[in-house]
């Protein structure tokens, strides 16, 4: 692999960029792979990564129906944050943060994670509570947050209406290693390194069937024909129910369209990330100027990754509230993604009936900013056959156990 | 140079100049200008910088395809960024800007990127800025940032209005082209209910531009008869300036109507937002034209032919003095003739095709212009402005044959339909070889619930491209429309079109055909995001292969037209470069809106105060008028405490605590939820409902209740009263009214629909009163000659009175511990009550209440709140509620999940009493620690606080914990994190903390 570096680019520039070579080959499937994961979004392709890096196992194919990031990972609002109320999913969020931090170094390719700060705006008493609540909980974690004055509020963020007069700004949670990422560039930087590694991305592959037997996988159906492997690993989000059904098992998870959306470039008038869930709606502003928009996921189930017109009204009103001057900004895009929400809105990392099918799945709508975390955790499951300390709390049975990781009280609606 | 020409210009009315000012200049306009045509006409080519590379860049399109012309428009609370001026009507006293450029247009710092360009391909960021670490994000982005972006950030609060409309139609027509024209006739001769709308001011759209005869008169003849007709259907509405913005599922479709853009002192709305289900929709929004890439071909003065023509037939404006015209098709000959007609000189038309053009191309040459076939551009010359071409063989590598002065470029690739309303929804495309575009495939539409299509394309947008199809193929639609929403379409036979044929066009994706690197990084495909031939091709060389890989990677088809001029190109170009067929790399995936909408419109009118509803109580204005300090809750305000003057909030709510427990208090609660569960049924529905057994209740008593969910955590708690022996009046919190009903109706709608129940949210029918302290019965009794004594009416229980003339409902029930009463009267009557308890209380200092006097009398008293001691992960049992949930019953919601291990396991956190050691307060929220640590190495916790004030009752801090094994630890001293701080100690005890035998209630 040819190392991106300005020296790199200089170089190239005097041949007009003709020696750069593929960030990805574009592999024949083996007959039989080691580990097989199916999904090569981020977080399947982050367990590929940590499979190779932190195991050594390299003979690895990531499978995927569409282009690689062409789910959720391209089609989220980019924000990352770990300031979350339940210990475990701090911990996985946290560790997810943190590798966020030298991403960019550890993949040589350049994320552009910034720390630019996230703030959940406090709009009600109960929020105020309730954010205490998260503070006193991420300091005991490890979590570095603060709950921070309205006025603090209004100073790291000027656009934002603080006294509107409905619900007029009370405070906020503050987490200063908070920020964004380009979503992108996450799934393009794993992909290369996986590439790098020897392992096989196999795009405009869709999985057909799973094939068992005994209660162990033995191998997946593909459009591009049979592939056999020792251990498969389902990474598909919103498709879970799917891929578990021909697996043979089903899934506490519903599948519905979160929206997002863009205005037109301007220039910066927003360093923080905003999420404000009284009024459902968060925003950031991109690198590239546009206001990245987002709320709260549709109330009926859907695949079609898109959305109805009434939810990005609700979005946008809250917004307009929040921060009067996007009323004359204008809206360049809408788009939808398929979240995997499971009854707890946490995450289902862990075993499955099938002994050597491992499971990774149910982020919602924090799928983007666990990605590095997520795929730690889920490459450590697979090498050793059992969940680490960081998803042990995730397993599909605290369904039946009743051992719930309930973020909806301090989440609200939107991540 | 740019200018106005003496004739010309059948958009104009050239009688009503109007003024306005560029970047501090002032020009003139016409009436009937949009700004772009209007800054042509006084020679302001230049208009603005590139995203990336900050080129200079000119005007290319005269429509919303348009990708450079933006400008800063308006002051204060009307300035708008990104204005685009081609689709911007001018109005007098217009003032504007242009963008992305410091310290000025001409002189702009940042084209020192221009001069990088080679060492910025696509993605180079990708590759850089990674080293040292923090740089990111306090070097390389704050830079990148503040080169990015275009229009500024809007200062002031919006000045206007917006409002949202509703319409309900057989058939939406999008377009009012010939095409929609034709379409709305035929489907209002049919007598179906039409709406017509169309973006611009002007009906016709280009028709009349490019020319032709319809049933043997001229096109606009037909146009202005077609309008006159349409006007004379009274099911027929016609809407210009309004643009098809989405279409969604269901045949839902977003209309986007700029109401004063063009005459901003006009009173009302600035933008109205319709939405509009639709039977059926046509989409008949023509076709928009493509450029070609050639090296230079970014420089001010090359424009797309249509707009060329455009200028000059439309609003009598001349892009240049000599235009030289290259193309791969017919079309572009109009141009150069209407020029020619206007007196311009076309120095020469290079036609790539080998064998040239059909009879246009004739017409041309009789006009004596000269036609160079199967020649190129190597390159256009010029930096801000075009100075001249140096010509090629399109089948070489760019060998220059010659070099031509000149001052605009015209260019035509082609033309694509606008297929964006037609794919929002799911309808598929097909590649048409011989017309070299996507044209709409009728056969995979989008479909309805029941299968059925609900978007039909006419005229260009269907990829007819010659004017009898279109109007052949609009007449189809609509007459198809009409139908399918059930209307008989009449048998008329559809207008005639003529207009001069077409020779066939060729595929044109590169000029010349093997242009070298050096050309190729210098053709552009994405005129705003900067993206040239050569990004896409190394995107493809480094494996970004899909469609959507190398729009992401070079950023194509990102920019504020979202790829209208180069995504076709784009994808061709891709295709080439991997050696794959168009139709193989598909397009990238259209979304809604068609061109940007302002977020104001939809917003709409709910801003400010109407932001969301607000819910009043019937007292709420008497709240207001005394001070009332409000907090919001769901979309209520509750007075959450009513200062006088010098107090603080909490001196106010410990004052009204104080004042209760003394003597008399009252607390409007008429927002407490209150359900109506009526039916044989009720009791047995209860049951199942609450945790407690709710069938026994006697009419005329209360009881308390719990409800779960399936999951077993406790969501909402209230009084059930038994009205008689079918009805019962469920309360609910304040917030979880609209939660329960809608919970209670998804049991009885999905599984027990065969049970005879009925559940009624009654909450904004009644006004409640609660009226509390040990004085509360003396002053129910003056108000009632019936016998209100203990024994008569005792807790617990429920009865209706009369009082003085106001009819109620009265709960003997208590939340503070104290003798209490909730009165229910009609919403109509609340405020007289309130005003009546006020004066007849008057004799015990009766003092109004807040909500925090509420929370700190029922944390006194040992009472749970919902939402603070409850979070979605608690159940009744954590919180020593056993007593209310029966043992009796065989099942209740959440019973089976209640016995989950987890659920049963000995070691949840159970609530119990804390008090400081030193009668301080804890904070909200805090954890308590206990010895050790846990698998993370951090301190190991074994509860949190719940709830917790100060006790004005008591004069010390009171608070409830959820604690591991807390009911066992009575006495003992925890200790409570504080953030950065050391820990507080805290001593556990009993969750009641005044009047623990209920001396005060139960008298």
């Amino acid at each position: 692999m040819k190392r991106y570096s300005v020296f790199a680019i200089a170089r190239e520039a005097a041949r007009y960029h003709s020696g750069w070579s593929r960030a990805w080959k574009s592999p024949v499937p083996q007959k039989k792979y080691d580990v097989v994961i199916i999904g090569a979004g981020g977080h399947g392709l982050a367990t590929a990564f940590y499979l190779g890096k932190n195991f050594g196992i390299t003979n690895v194919a990531i499978i995927e129906k569409g282009w690689l990031g062409g789910g959720n990972t391209g089609r989220n609002t980019t924000i990352i944050r770990s300031n979350y109320l339940q210990d475990p999913s701090a911990a996985i969020y946290e560790k997810a943060r943190s590798l966020y931090e030298t991403m960019s170094q550890d993949l040589n390719y350049n994320v552009m994670f910034s720390p630019r700060g996230v703030m959940m705006l406090a709009q009600t008493e109960h929020e105020v509570r309730g954010y205490k609540r998260t503070a006193h909980a991420n300091a005991l974690q490890g979590v570095s947050t603060e709950f921070i004055s309205a006025d603090r509020v209004k100073e790291l963020a000027p656009i934002i209406n603080i006294s509107g007069p409905r619900y007029p700004v009370l405070g906020a949670l503050w987490q200063e290693r908070g920020g964004t990422a380009r979503h992108d560039a996450v799934a393009w930087g794993y992909a290369r390194a996986c590439s790098d590694m020897g392992m096989d991305i196999l795009q405009k592959c869709e999985v057909t069937g799973v094939r068992s037997i005994g209660g162990k996988v033995v191998g997946v159906d593909t459009t591009k024909g049979a592939i056999d492997c020792e251990k498969l690993a389902i990474v598909v989000a919103g498709n879970s129910g799917d891929i578990a059904r021909m697996a043979g098992f089903r899934l506490p998870m519903e599948s519905v369209a979160l929206q997002a959306l863009v205005s037109e470039p301007i220039k910066p008038a927003l360093d923080v990330v905003v999420m404000a869930n009284t009024v459902h709606g968060y925003m950031s502003q991109s690198d590239k100027g546009e206001m990245v928009i987002g709320g709260g996921t549709d109330a009926y189930n859907n695949y079609t990754q898109r959305g109805g017109f009434h939810h990005i009204e609700e979005t946008v009103r809250a917004l307009v509230e929040t921060f009067p001057m996007i009323s004359r900004l204008k809206m360049l895009r809408q788009w939808g993604g398929i979240v995997d929400v499971t009854g707890d809105r946490s995450p289902i990392i862990g075993t499955t009936p099938l002994g050597n099918c491992f499971i990774n799945c149910g982020w919602g709508t924090g799928g983007f900013k666990s990605i590095p975390g997520g795929g730690w955790a889920t490459a450590e499951l697979i090498a050793k056959g059992t969940p680490g300390p960081l998803c042990a709390e995730f397993g599909l049975n605290r369904f039946t156990e009743g051992r719930f990781i309930d973020e909806s009280v301090a989440a609200g609606v939107a991540h | 140079m740019s200018t106005r020409l003496a004739t010309h210009g059948r958009l104009l009315d050239k009688s009503r100049p109007l003024t306005f000012t560029f970047n501090g200049k002032s020009f003139k306009g016409v009436e009937g200008d949009t700004l772009a045509s209007a800054l042509l006409a006084n020679d302001q080519m230049m208009i603005g910088r590139s995203f990336k590379y900050h080129r200079p860049r000119g005007l290319v399109a005269s429509g919303a395809e348009e990708p450079n012309g933006l400008v800063n428009m308006g002051e204060g609370g009307k300035f708008e960024p990104n204005q685009r001026v081609t689709t911007t009507e001018l109005f007098d006293g217009l003032t504007c800007k242009s963008q992305n450029h410091w310290p000025s247009l001409d002189y702009d710092i940042g084209a020192i990127n221009n001069h990088m360009a080679r060492f910025m391909p696509a993605g180079f960021y990708y590759k850089t800025f990674m080293f040292p670490r923090f740089a990111w994000k306090h070097v390389f982005e704050p830079v990148i940032r503040m080169s990015a972006g275009l229009g500024n950030a809007p200062k002031d609060r919006d000045a206007d209005t917006y409002e949202h409309f509703y319409a309900f139609v057989d058939v939406l027509v999008i377009g009012g082209g010939v095409a929609g024209l034709q379409a709305a006739k035929a489907a209002g001769d049919a007598g179906a209910k039409v709406l017509l709308i169309e973006q611009t001011a002007h009906w016709g759209g280009r028709a009349a531009v490019d020319g032709g005869t319809v049933d043997g008169v001229p096109v606009q003849a037909f146009i202005d008869a077609t309008i006159d007709a349409l006007d004379a259907m009274p099911n027929v509405q016609m809407r210009h300036r309004m643009m098809g913005a989405g279409v969604y599922d269901h045949g839902y479709v977003l209309g986007y109507e700029r109401l004063t853009d063009h005459a901003p002192k006009t009173a009302g709305p600035r933008h109205r937002l319709w939405r509009i289900c639709a039977a059926q929709t046509i989409t008949a929004t023509g076709a928009l034209e493509r450029g070609l890439s050639f090296a230079g071909n970014d420089i001010p003065g090359v424009l797309l032919a249509s707009a060329v023509r455009d200028y000059a037939v439309n609003f009598g404006v001349s892009v240049g003095d000599r235009t030289v015209v290259v193309t791969n098709n017919d079309d572009a000959y109009r141009t150069a003739i209407s020029l020619k007609e206007a007196g311009l000189d076309v120095p020469v038309i290079l036609d790539a095709r080998p064998t040239g053009g059909g009879a246009l191309a004739d017409a041309a040459r009789a006009l004596g212009i000269r036609v160079e076939n199967g020649k190129a551009i190597a390159s256009v010359q010029g930096g801000k402005r075009v100075t001249g071409v140096a010509i090629c063989d399109q089948a070489g590598e760019g060998a220059v044959l010659e070099e031509i002065r000149c001052d605009c470029v015209a260019m035509s690739g082609g033309w694509s339909p606008v297929v964006h309303l037609w794919s929002h929804c799911g309808g598929k495309l097909n590649w048409d070889d011989d017309a070299v575009h996507f044209r709409p495939d009728p056969d995979r539409p989008p479909t309805g619930a029941k299968g059925e299509a609900f978007v039909i394309t006419a005229g260009n947008a269907s990829g007819e491209m010659d004017l009898h199809s279109v109007l052949q193929d609009a007449d189809k639609a609509g007459k198809s429309a009409a139908k399918a929403s059930g209307h008989a379409p009449t048998r008329t036979a559809a207008p005639t079109g003529e207009s001069a044929p077409e020779a066939v066009m060729m595929a044109i994706w590169l000029m010349p055909h093997g242009a070298p690197i050096k050309l190729r990084a210098k053709s552009w495909l994405d005129y705003q995001n900067d993206v040239k031939v050569s990004d896409i091709q190394l995107a493809a060389q480094e494996g970004y292969e899909s469609v959507e890989h190398a729009k992401r990677y070079t950023t194509l088809g990102m920019a504020t037209d979202q790829g209208k001029l180069s995504n076709i190109n784009g994808l061709a170009t891709l295709a080439n470069a991997l050696d794959a067929e168009i139709p193989q790399v598909g397009t990238t995936t259209f979304r809604p809106p068609y061109t940007p909408i302002s977020m104001g419109a939809i917003g709409g009118e709910a801003r400010g105060d109407i932001f969301q509803p607000i819910r009043r109580t019937p007292m709420q204005g008497w709240h207001e008028a005394n001070n009332g300090d409000f907090e919001p809750v769901g979309h209520w305000r509750r007075v959450f405490c009513y200062p006088k003057a010098d107090e603080t909030r909490e001196q106010a709510a410990h004052r009204e605590v104080l004042a209760t427990r003394a003597s008399l208090g009252l607390l409007d609660a008429s927002t407490l939820g209150k359900i109506i569960v009526k039916g044989p049924d009720a009791g047995k529905f209860l049951d199942m409902l609450y945790t407690n057994m709710m069938s026994t209740l006697k009419p005329g008593r209360c009881r308390y209740g719990l409800m779960c969910s399936e999951n077993g955590f406790l969501m909402d708690d209230g009084v059930v009263a038994r009205i008689d022996d079918d009805t019962f009046l469920c309360h609910t919190t304040t917030g979880g009214a609209e939660r329960i009903h809608a919970h209670m109706e998804e049991w009885l709608q999905t599984e027990w629909w065969d049970w005879q129940v009925y559940a009624a949210n009654v909450t904004e029918q009644y006004a409640q009163i609660a009226v509390v302290g040990p004085n509360a019965r003396k002053l129910l009794q003056k108000l009632t000659d019936e016998d209100v004594s203990n024994d008569a009416f005792s807790f617990m229980g429920w009865s209706d009175l009369t009082l003085g003339h106001i009819k109620a409902r009265v709960f003997r029930i208590s939340f503070s511990g104290e003798l209490s009463y909730e009165i229910a009267v009609s919403a109509s009557q609340g405020r007289a009550l309130w005003d009546r308890l006020l004066v007849a209380g008057k004799e015990f200092g009766v003092t109004p209440y807040g909500t925090e006097a509420l929370h700190i009398m029922r944390a006194e008293k040992g009472f749970i709140m919902i939402g603070d001691e409850t979070d979605g992960t608690v159940i009744p049992q954590d919180l020593g509620l056993n007593w209310a949930i029966s043992k009796k019953k065989t099942d209740y919601l959440g019973k089976r999940a209640q016995q989950r291990s987890h659920m049963a396991d000995p070691d949840r956190w159970k609530l119990v009493g804390l008090k400081t050691l030193d009668g301080g307060t804890l904070p909200d929220g805090a954890y308590i620690v206990g010895e050790g640590v846990n698998a993370n190495g951090q301190r190991r916790v074994i509860g949190r606080v719940t709830s917790t004030y100060h006790s004005p009752t008591l004069g010390y801090g009171i608070a409830f914990a959820l604690l591991l094994h807390g009911p066992d630890r009575m006495g003992e001293v925890v200790n409570v994190a504080m953030i950065d701080d050391v820990d507080v100690p805290a001593q556990v005890c009993d969750l009641v903390f005044f009047d623990k035998d209920g001396e005060k209630q139960n008298v």
